[in-house]
């Protein structure tokens, strides 16, 4: 078992040499933290789907929420903003909200005062319609009100590390509210659930201009660590210092995933990774040996997408650019959901393994299908027929075909994955 | 009246046309999910590729001069139907049915979905690009404007005819289907599929034939909905992608497994998008000369933002869900 | 020739084999009731006759063929038909529509079948029309037969049939049985109410770890004293 994962480890290794000696150093160094980043993303849905059999298909709301948290907390403040009304305005939304979701709880114990049955259900619904209608009379001039003259919020010129910590707050908050509400139900609900929040997520970002620029972007956002152009400054030559900056950056990535894997790794193994199989493996055994079966899966669903929320973080920093609408399904849920299912399902080295390997083969497959296009339009022009047109857009749409045979692939020869869980034999 | 012409205009066609497509759509997730057990995630790119399939079938035609007072894209439907169900059968053979017999679990078949889905956007999109196509390249769409001066407004009732042929399509498929299920003997055999697969077959039922019927009838229903879609908006490679959360919204809402379920659903899901989006500041625009100057009606005034259409679907989904999970009509629960 | 002829039939799900060697013969005249402690490969040996599980030596023989790992769709046209002890009808299908799944593999018309099936169980008629799931226990049973009589089986097995009723639909189902079998439908059923059932069985069969371990009519097994100390509580 050992040997086989040291085996694919060091096939992965030699594959990435390979990248790097056809495509070069700087793609393939751009390409590692990415691979890093999206381990520790792959890690957080182990966790969920390995290890607790949840259903996750809103990987992409989480990662959004990661790549907000770090442009508002490290992008540079913007004065425009602070010295407008749009703080004030900002804080009447936020008393009106606060009146909106009292009135809702009060609503939701007015038996208390013998309002019941029917006549409970309508004033628990006009009270929601009353708060929803108040807090758009709020926020609606507030937000025209700071797109107008200050462009946004900006952000509050913190370093990123603390921005990617609040990316997994953040992800901590919005998992618990979905699980409070969809954890429980069977896992094809819960799938259609987490979708539509993550599109809620997609929608909110890309459409709240006054708090993310939408679809205008924000960049540039800051690097924890030095950047290429500050080593520069430093009188480094240009390839080396991007380099050593990107060398940093990755360093640090790989510093989270180790702490990440490590934390994992020991809980997994201790009493609270027993209880979490046993309630995978058997829901309704583990139910009545007393497990709290709801509550230790909110546990897991809000840890795997804190984990999320820190990845989505680091992949925005990186990039530079919070661009809301470069965030699809595909690229952001599905090719998550490839590496857990190809790496090894409930195997903490399976995952990073299948987030580098997958991520690998999905930067390669562009070049990979753009060779194999001219190869064969070569061949087709010189016996007479037609080239092949556009191969350029064609070979970027390859990326997603290989992504999904890579998959039905393994869940035909490999369901367990490249690097299965160990079965643990409880004695 | 105007205002009132407006209305019926946003609210119930636009309703109508987005319920029908839901509808047919939701049908298909149902059934399979009633047979197979499983939520069939590909069925967006079974609604596509049927769009595509179709429009090819259409290019071809008109490229040998047929030309018809009704689009060609919906001459071509009976016949891309045909193909779509091949290809769906084509699907299940090569992808699901060899889980099926490892005996891998129903959520293995959602994950095989998702790659299904991925290999076929990747083929769409290989071949089609990114871009968008209409079925009116080469021929007009035919708009009725209804005059409704009679009623006092000056606003015509508008209805194109790929909308017209829509809702009249799927109550055709609609009561096809009821049919189909309530008086023949293979309908009346996936229901009992459905209901209880295992004393289906220990009465003899033909499980497999039943299952290779599941999958032609949902073919043939994704093609005529992405087909249907694609002539009223455009075809593009993510056309039914985009909409598969409603779709799915509307197979739960309706109670999954129940084909009558995914019918009322998806009009719900319909007619509830339609209506909250809808700028009810136009409707109010007569009360201007009885409301007191001090009230003035906003510009827009709708319940959600368009871009927010999509979380309409959800809300509905949300609330089905925790207040009556097995849907409006009993469906598959736990 | 026996009807149908089981000789040293060995199988099981998968793993260790359930059954262990059994073996049994029943003609088209008899009522074989196959008794013996839980966990007695009872049940197992029906499914096992209907290719629910997989047979991994000896034979069984209906009607002169060799059927062992036959599915399902394809004994019941040979005539064999098998209604299992829970979730025996379809719940949201009409009574009618119920039978009429019972007649699948016929291509042939049925109405004939029908009549008979609600001439044999009245109760049904009047509430053909009613969705199965919406009936009692004991009339939820009358379904299930009268579905697995439509195909015209020329071998009828029950698993328990009189499980979870009351006393009084155990005995009008138990004369239902001897009807149908009057008819000239083979039965094979497996009883909990052992000694109730043995009293009309022409042929018993106590199981005990997959293996017969008494055989012979019913009255013989009752008046034998082993068996009655083992088996039948005394």
């Amino acid at each position: 078992m050992i040997r086989r994962s040291l085996t694919l480890f060091f096939g992965l290794f030699v594959l990435i040499l390979l990248i790097g000696s056809i495509l070069g150093a700087p793609f393939t160094s751009s390409r590692l933290v990415e691979a890093a980043a999206y381990s520790l993303i792959a890690l957080g849905l182990n966790i969920q789907w390995g290890y607790g059999g949840l259903f996750n298909f809103g990987v992409m709301g989480f990662l959004m929420l990661g790549g907000f948290a770090v442009t508002f907390m490290s992008y540079p403040v913007n004065p425009d903003f602070w010295g407008s009304d749009g703080p004030w305005m900002l804080g009447r939304a936020l008393i009106a909200f606060a009146i909106g979701a009292g009135l809702v709880l009060a609503a939701r114990q007015s038996h208390r005062i013998g309002i019941k049955g029917g006549w409970k259900v309508a004033l628990t619904v006009l009270v929601w319609f009353v708060a929803y209608c108040t807090y758009r009379s709020q926020i609606d001039p507030a937000a025209a009100y700071i797109e107008a003259n200050a462009g946004f919020v900006g952000g509050l010129g913190i370093n990123p590390v603390f921005g990617w910590l609040f990316g997994g707050v953040l992800a901590a908050g919005v998992a618990y509210i979905i699980g409070k509400i969809c954890l429980g139900l069977r896992t094809d609900y819960l799938a259609i659930a987490t979708i539509g929040i993550s599109e809620i997520i997609r929608a909110l970002i890309k459409n709240m201009d006054w708090l993310t620029r939408g679809t205008l972007t924000v960049s540039p956002i800051p690097w924890p660590t030095p950047l290429p152009q500050d080593l520069q400054v430093g009188g480094m030559e240009n390839l080396t210092a991007l380099l050593y900056a990107r060398s940093g950056y990755l360093l640090l990535t790989l510093l989270v995933l180790a702490i990440a894997f490590f934390l994992i790794s020991r809980a997994y193994s201790g009493p609270w990774g027993r209880m979490m199989r046993a309630i995978r493996d058997n829901h309704i055994a583990a139910a009545s040996m007393g497990k709290n079966v709801t509550n230790r899966q909110l546990e897991i669903f809000v840890f795997g997408s804190v984990l999320m929320g820190i990845g989505g973080g680091i992949l925005v920093s990186f990039t530079q650019i919070f661009d809301p609408t470069s965030y699809q399904p595909i690229n952001h849920t599905f090719i998550i959901w490839v590496m857990v299912i190809v790496g090894g399902a409930g195997n903490n080295w399976g995952a990073v393994f299948g987030a580098v390997l997958i991520w690998m083969i999905w930067i390669i497959s562009e070049p990979l299908s753009k060779a194999v296009f001219d190869t064969l339009s070569f061949w087709s022009t010189s016996i007479g027929w037609h080239d092949i047109p556009d191969i350029e857009a064609r070979s970027a749409q390859m990326r997603v075909f290989v992504l999904g045979l890579v998959i039905t692939i393994a869940l035909r020869y490999a369901p367990r994955g490249l690097i299965p869980e160990v079965v643990h034999r409880e004695k | 009246m105007t205002e009132f012409i407006f209305f019926l205009n946003q609210v119930l066609i636009s309703g109508a046309v987005l319920g029908s497509i839901y509808a047919l759509g939701a049908i298909g997730i149902t059934l399979i999910f009633g047979i197979l057990r499983f939520a069939h995630f590909a069925h967006s790119e079974l609604m596509t590729s049927g769009a595509f399939i179709a429009f090819l079938l259409a290019l071809w035609f008109s490229s040998m001069g047929v030309s018809l007072p009704i689009p060609t894209g919906f001459v071509v439907l009976p016949i891309a139907m045909v193909l779509a169900a091949l290809l769906a059968l084509g699907i299940d053979k090569g992808f699901y049915s060899p889980l099926r017999k490892r005996g891998a679990r129903p959520v293995t078949l959602l994950i095989a979905s998702i790659g299904v889905t991925l290999m076929m956007q990747g083929l769409v999109r290989l071949f089609f690009g990114t871009g968008s196509y209409s079925f009116f390249e080469n021929e007009s769409k035919a708009i009725y404007r209804i005059d409704t001066s009679w009623l006092g407004s000056t606003r015509p009732l508008v209805v194109t005819q790929p909308q017209l042929l829509m809702v009249v399509v799927t109550i055709i498929a609609v009561v096809a289907l009821h049919f189909f299920l309530t008086r023949s003997r293979l309908g009346k055999a996936m229901r009992a599929m459905a209901d209880n697969a295992d004393l289906a077959q220990v009465s003899g039922i033909n499980t497999a034939l039943v299952v290779r019927v599941t999958w032609i009838i949902a073919g043939a229903l994704a093609c005529m909905a992405g087909t249907m879609l694609a002539l009223d908006v455009t075809l593009k490679p993510d056309l039914a992608f985009n909409i598969i959360l409603p779709i799915f919204a509307a197979a739960i809402v309706g109670g999954l497994g129940q084909a009558y379920g995914a019918i009322a659903g998806g009009f719900l899901i319909g007619f509830a998008e339609t209506i909250s989006v809808f700028n009810w500041s136009i409707v109010l625009r007569p009360l201007k000369s009885v409301l007191p100057d001090w009230i003035s009606i906003p510009g827009n005034l709708a319940l959600v933002p368009t871009e927010y259409k999509l979380t309409v679907a959800f809300l509905i989904l949300v609330v089905t869900l925790l207040v009556r999970p097995t849907g409006i009509f009993k469906g598959a629960s736990s | 020739m026996a009807l149908i002829e089981l000789s040293h039939v060995v199988g099981g799900y998968g793993g260790a084999p359930i059954l262990n060697g059994v073996d049994m013969a029943i003609d088209r005249s008899d009522i074989g009731v196959i008794v013996g402690p839980n966990g007695a490969g009872k049940s197992t040996t029906l499914k096992a006759i209907f290719g629910l599980l997989t047979v991994s030596g000896g034979g069984i023989v209906f009607d002169g063929e060799e059927i062992a790992n036959s599915l399902p769709d394809k004994l019941v046209p040979r005539g064999l038909s098998f209604v299992p002890q829970e979730k025996n009808v379809f719940t949201s299908m009409s009574v009618e529509e119920n039978l009429e799944m019972g007649a699948f593999t016929r291509r042939d018309a049925f109405d004939d079948t029908m009549a008979w099936v609600y001439e044999m169980f009245p109760a049904l008629k009047e509430k053909r029309r009613q969705p199965a799931g919406e009936l009692s226990g004991g009339q939820r049973q009358m379904v299930a037969m009268g579905r697995a009589l439509m195909s015209q089986p020329k071998l009828l097995m029950l698993d328990e049939p009189s499980a979870g009723l009351s006393p009084r639909y155990v005995i009008e189902i138990f004369e239902t049985i001897v009807r149908v079998n009057k008819e000239g439908v083979g039965i094979l059923m497996v009883e909990q109410n052992a000694r109730q059932a043995l009293a009309f069985a022409s042929k018993g069969f106590v199981l005990a770890n997959g293996q017969n371990r008494f055989t012979g009519t019913g009255a013989e097994l009752i008046a034998d004293p082993e068996v009655a100390k083992s088996f039948l509580g005394g």
